[in-house]
């Protein structure tokens, strides 16, 4: 979810991943699957179903000190799904742990469209005027609030982010929205 | 209707030119260049795609005289709309019920997107294989 693949190009080369790592600057995916945040996983079975939704993991835990959030549970669980060992979860389950959509995260979406579209082009003045917007409709859509700090020339690490999160968090939300146990 | 320069609406990304007035926050093009740019036509039934028609609501704000305003449209057709006058162009995006009608149906959403070296690939060219998802950033 890089505003282009030069961004992602040294941490999937530093990986040197086995698997396909794609580039995905419109959000494509992002707004196909309602997500909300990185990282977000979700599991497709052979028939092309989902069979886990939208959950936040970590492959590791390397910002386990930092997120609260412990890699085992999930990879364990992953691990036997994917060995035949355990299901995943019923079709029901499936549908009541995704999130529901607004009309105002759509309209967001809407407003990240064409604010990228204007970023694209030079036209930076435009681009932050919708970013903003964006992230103004749908304050939980960090996807569009962090993700286009990038895009605003804002360091999506620093003191900004930091405040946001704090507001965020002070308000009784949670930043990683993960799925319950 | 005089139209001034070209104005660009992008439909779920795609890109599409057409003509436009633009009167103060209000963005009006002609029905012929609303069909042609976002295959909706004007029929006696209403606004019509495909199987699908909604009437014109009668007070007027939708279409006038030919014109159609296109924030009032989006509206109609339920579909979100980001505009920009200044930039003479706008996003019309996906209606959440129309998005939360597919996931539900549990379908993962099939996508095509490039890896580092440009090369594409679709979610579509993994079926028979359990595929973990994965959506990550440097931010």
């Amino acid at each position: 979810m890089d505003k282009s693949a030069e961004d992602a190009r040294p941490w999937i080369e530093a990986a040197k991943p086995t698997h396909p790592s794609l580039i995905d600057s419109q959000h494509i995916v992002a707004d196909l699957y309602n997500m909300v945040n990185v990282p977000t996983v979700v599991w497709i079975d052979e028939g092309g179903s989902i069979a886990r939704p939208n959950d936040v993991a970590f492959g590791q835990d390397t910002f386990k000190a930092i997120t609260g959030i412990d890699s085992a549970k999930h990879m364990a669980a992953l691990r036997a799904w994917v060995r035949g060992d355990a299901p995943s979860m019923d079709s029901d389950t499936v549908r009541s742990l995704q999130a529901p959509l607004t009309d105002h995260d759509q309209e967001a979406r809407a407003e990240f469209g064409l604010a990228n579209w204007l970023f694209e082009r030079g036209r930076l003045d435009g681009a932050v005027r919708h970013f903003e917007r964006g992230g103004e409709l749908a304050p939980h859509d960090f996807m569009i609030r962090r993700g286009s700090m990038p895009m605003r020339g804002i360091d999506p690490m620093g003191p900004e982010f930091a405040k946001m999160l704090t507001e965020w968090e002070a308000a009784g939300n949670a930043y990683y929205r993960q799925l319950p146990e | 209707m005089k139209a001034e320069r070209t104005f660009t609406i992008l439909d779920e990304g795609r890109v599409v030119e057409v003509s436009t007035a633009i009167e103060g926050d209000r963005v009006l093009l002609e029905t012929a260049d609303l069909e042609r740019a976002l295959s909706w036509e004007l029929k006696p039934e209403g606004f019509c795609k495909g199987s699908t028609c909604i009437p014109i609501p009668d007070d007027d704000t939708v279409i006038s005289d030919g014109v159609v305003d296109l924030t009032k449209f989006a509206k109609l057709i339920d579909r979100p709309l980001a505009v920009d006058t200044a930039e003479r162009a706008a996003y019309l995006g996906t209606s959440a019920g129309s998005r939360t009608e597919f996931l539900a149906g549990l379908q993962a959403p099939d996508f095509t997107l490039p890896d580092l070296d440009g090369k594409t690939h679709s979610l579509s060219d993994y079926r028979g294989q359990k595929v973990l998802l994965v959506a990550y950033a440097s931010w």
